[in-house]
């Protein structure tokens, strides 16, 4: 199998990611598109890991995997939060901190 | 017949049926992927998520990498969809389609996206051109989970004992986020 096919997935997939979070309005709806960049990274150092027969790609993913298990967490504790106070979680009406 | 005719378009090392189960796999997943950013329903978003990341874990295998493969499975398919289902849940009054789920200017992240396409995929072809992979048989002799342990609790410890205060902190922020005042 060619080394390219693992990249040029991955590269696929982070650019759908990044037009979902350009597009998306609803919070929940971009921090999947932000699962779908990281997923795409992860595919990444695997494909790394199998081209230089190496193991440090597989441990880095691992860190991937637990950092993005954080990062979600977080992120919809701060979204139920912001939808208690607002009754939406629509990104554009978001505008307390700007100046 | 037509494998070895496959195969020797392709190149001397590659392995048939694995390329065939790639080509498959990878065509759910841009599907689901593209489902996940255009779909109107946020549960059906969610549910197309699932085929992404399902697919992700069959790439693993497919890389030679079944411990990653497990934990891709049990983290996210298992975790975190888990939670993305209660938040969906949690902040909406209505299931069903939605009609305001993107923004007002969506359409520029159209040419955005096929610009970082364009560069990621030129910067690929350019970098690894036609390589071919090692066989998967031989990569497992030298990646296999006994050097995964290893290489958390040697190379890695330090990193690994910072990623745990990593999640412990995250999840009391989590919780103190989420509590009811």
């Amino acid at each position: 199998m060619y080394a390219a096919n693992f990249l040029l997935l991955s590269a696929v997939l982070f650019s759908i990611g990044v037009f979902g979070v350009i597009a998306r309005r609803n919070a929940v709806m971009v921090l999947m598109s932000i699962e779908l960049i990281l997923n795409s990274v992860n595919l990444n150092l695997i494909a790394f890991a199998l081209m230089n027969d190496n193991v440090d790609g597989h441990i880095f993913a691992l860190f991937v995997i637990a950092v993005a298990a954080a990062e979600v967490g977080v992120g919809l504790a701060m979204v139920l939060m912001i939808y208690r106070n607002r009754r939406s979680i629509a990104l554009d009406e978001l505008s307390e901190m700007k100046g | 017949m037509s494998a070895a005719l496959l195969s020797s378009t392709l190149g001397a090392d590659v392995n048939v049926a694995q390329n065939v189960a790639f080509y498959i796999i990878a065509a759910v997943m841009v599907w689901g992927a593209i489902r996940v950013v255009t779909t109107n329903n946020v549960v059906h978003g969610a549910l197309w998520l699932v085929v992404v990341l399902g697919g992700i874990a069959a790439q693993y295998i497919l890389a030679a990498a079944e411990f990653v493969a497990v934990s891709q499975v049990l983290v996210y398919i298992g975790a975190v969809m888990v939670l993305f289902l209660f938040g969906i849940m949690l902040t909406r009054a209505t299931i069903g389609s939605d009609t305001d789920l993107n923004n007002k200017g969506w359409g520029i992240g159209i040419p955005v996206a096929a610009a970082m396409l364009g560069v990621l995929g030129y910067v690929v072809l350019d970098y690894v051109g036609d390589d071919v992979l090692v066989d998967q048989d031989e990569a497992r002799i030298a990646i296999t989970t006994q050097s995964i342990s290893d290489g958390y609790l040697g190379d890695y410890l330090v990193p690994f004992i910072a990623l745990s205060f990593v999640l412990l902190a995250a999840a009391i922020g989590a919780i103190v986020l989420a509590r009811k005042d």
